[in-house]
């Protein structure tokens, strides 16, 4: 079974985005960039199971600038086979990197999309969702568990309260959540080796898509600033200024 | 102008991120209708029609629209959206997992955990956990919007739609639904609790995070959470993470314990409306976005707020 894996190159996650004073986005130059967290969990469930032996190869693919390459090698450090990057300095909207995606997949014909359920930039949370009705293949969400066998994923989801297991039948889109795994480190042999893996680089305009943005971006503010309140000394004072704030 | 409001629900009781909802429909303006897709929705679909200024409520009924299978509710969304220029989904995992799948089939964008209705075509939406507010005017001729509930009022009762029934799409051939475990808590739901409780890595064990948050937590009828670094050194569970790898909350009342105030806690909870921070260290940052902070070790300070409250 062929695993495919997209991932994102997105503003470290430790690192506070700051918008940008004209109100156009967010001022990501020098900034620190690594592998969006829940892609890293997708990673990391592909290749453990490659490890297991449920799967035979696992492809990295990321739609993005030249650097996203670094994201990819991370990818690979981590156990990916191969990776490809659609490149691109666009910034895409969802639906147009699900249709990307659709195209890499036309060619690579997967059974098994594995991929984060949302990207900490945009959080959005919509390219797994529309991949999987694009492709006309069912869709496993925010998985925190996944079993494959008899042509099939098993997967757990986080639901409201609870947890849901579904069967999908295979080829299947699983997004992951928080609970699947926890990512391993890429040891410095591994991050050697990953350098000499093949990574091939295709020119979005090659793959003939719709990237069409549908949204214009009017403005990007900051938050609402919260501003430091009142230092009280005993936790009966707290109780009594809670009280008075109507929210005990 | 007409849109459409997919209602929250648990197949027996109607919840209020419904009302919300139509809230923010109706700053879009024109007809709101309410769908409610599920199993024996009777009941839900006459407490949705009793929400003000709703045009009619439409229910579907069949095993797989009450198992919540995505493909099952995208696919009778689809079906209904000729009728309609927007289409709001609460943004709660269930409305997060099939309204994406709705954008897709309809070949539009989806403007994802919107906060404010600008226009009919504007909306406003948190980008980044937060750390900036989005404003994106959309092309589309249909807009496909999740809505983040706790960022509208819930609208009022007092309404008498008429119910309608509409035909359940077949069955997804693919998907098929196995079991669901919904915790019964008597806590509330993290996402949804009215007070959080939580705890950070001070408390330095799970047996001291269960000693120390929980009875609170339900003294003060909260939801407990927790900061990723409590999460990753085991003393809670992952699903109780606060942050902006975990879940986002904006509770009337948060109340943080022992946690110094990473960014990416602060992502997950400053919207909040009154934050209390109870940590030993007077510098946390944690007490740069406090409403009310007390410097005291949480193993003295939780005892007395325990007997303060009576």
């Amino acid at each position: 079974m062929k695993v495919l894996v997209p991932v994102k190159r997105v503003i470290d996650y430790n690192v506070k985005a700051r918008v940008k004073a004209d109100q156009t986005g967010v001022d990501l130059a020098n900034v620190k960039m690594s592998m969006n967290p829940f892609c890293e969990i997708a990673v990391e469930e592909a290749v453990r199971l490659k490890e297991k032996g449920a799967a035979t190869e696992v492809v990295a693919v990321s739609v993005g600038p030249t650097q996203a390459q670094e994201t990819l090698r991370t990818a690979l450090a981590m156990g990916a086979d191969r990776a490809i990057l659609v490149q691109t300095d666009q910034d895409l909207e969802p639906l147009a990197v699900a249709k990307v995606l659709k195209a890499v997949i036309a060619e690579e014909a997967p059974e098994l999309v594995l991929m984060g359920k949302q990207a900490i930039d945009g959080d959005n949370n919509a390219v797994g969702q529309m991949l999987s009705a694009l492709l006309d293949w069912p869709q496993a969400t925010f998985a925190s568990e996944v079993t494959i066998g008899g042509g099939k994923a098993t997967v757990t989801r986080e639901v409201d309260g609870g947890l849901q297991t579904i069967d999908v039948t295979l080829p299947a889109v699983v997004t992951a959540d928080l609970r699947l795994n926890e990512p391993r480190y890429a040891s410095l042999p591994n991050i050697m080796k990953a350098k000499k893996k093949p990574l091939d680089v295709k020119e979005l305009g090659s793959l003939g898509v719709d990237t069409a943005p549908r949204l214009k971006v009017v403005k990007v503010t900051e938050p609402a600033k919260r501003s430091a309140g009142i230092k009280v000394e005993t936790a009966g004072d707290l109780v009594s200024n809670l009280k008075t704030a109507g929210v005990l | 102008m007409a849109v459409l409001v997919i209602a929250d629900h648990d197949n027996a009781t109607l919840k209020d991120n419904t009302h919300k909802v139509v809230t923010a429909a109706q700053g879009i303006g024109g007809d709101v209708d309410i769908l409610v897709a599920g199993t024996n929705v009777a009941a839900v679909a006459a407490e949705a029609a009793k929400i003000a200024g709703v045009r009619k409520v439409l229910t579907a009924e069949s095993a797989e629209l009450g198992q919540g299978l995505a493909e099952a509710v995208a696919d009778l969304i689809v079906g209904l959206a000729p009728g309609y220029d927007a289409i709001l989904t609460p943004a709660t995992s269930q409305g997060k997992n099939f309204s994406p799948r709705v954008a897709a089939k309809l070949d539009v964008a989806q403007i994802s955990d919107v906060t404010e209705v600008v226009s009919a075509d504007t909306f406003t939406h948190p980008i980044y956990a937060g750390n900036a507010m989005e404003t994106v005017q959309s092309s589309d001729a249909k807009k496909v919007l999740t809505v983040r509930p706790t960022a509208f009022k819930a609208a009022a009762e007092g309404g008498s739609a008429k119910v309608e029934s509409v035909a359940a799409p077949a069955a997804p051939a693919k998907t098929k639904f196995v079991d669901q475990k919904i915790v019964k808590s008597a806590r509330p739901e993290l996402g949804a609790a009215k007070i959080v409780v939580s705890g950070g890595r001070a408390m330095g064990s799970a047996e001291e995070f269960q000693k120390v948050i929980e009875p609170l937590a339900d003294k003060l009828g909260a939801a407990v959470g927790a900061s990723r670094a409590a999460v990753d050194a085991g003393y809670a569970p992952n699903d109780y993470q606060v942050g902006q790898t975990g879940k986002v909350v904006a509770p009337e009342l948060y109340v943080a314990i022992g946690i110094s105030g990473a960014i990416q806690h602060l992502a997950g909870m400053k919207d909040s409306k009154v934050i209390v921070a109870i940590n030993k260290d007077p510098d946390a940052p944690i007490f740069q976005v406090a409403d009310f902070g007390l410097v005291a070790d949480y193993k003295a300070a939780v005892p007395e707020l325990m007997s303060a409250l009576g």
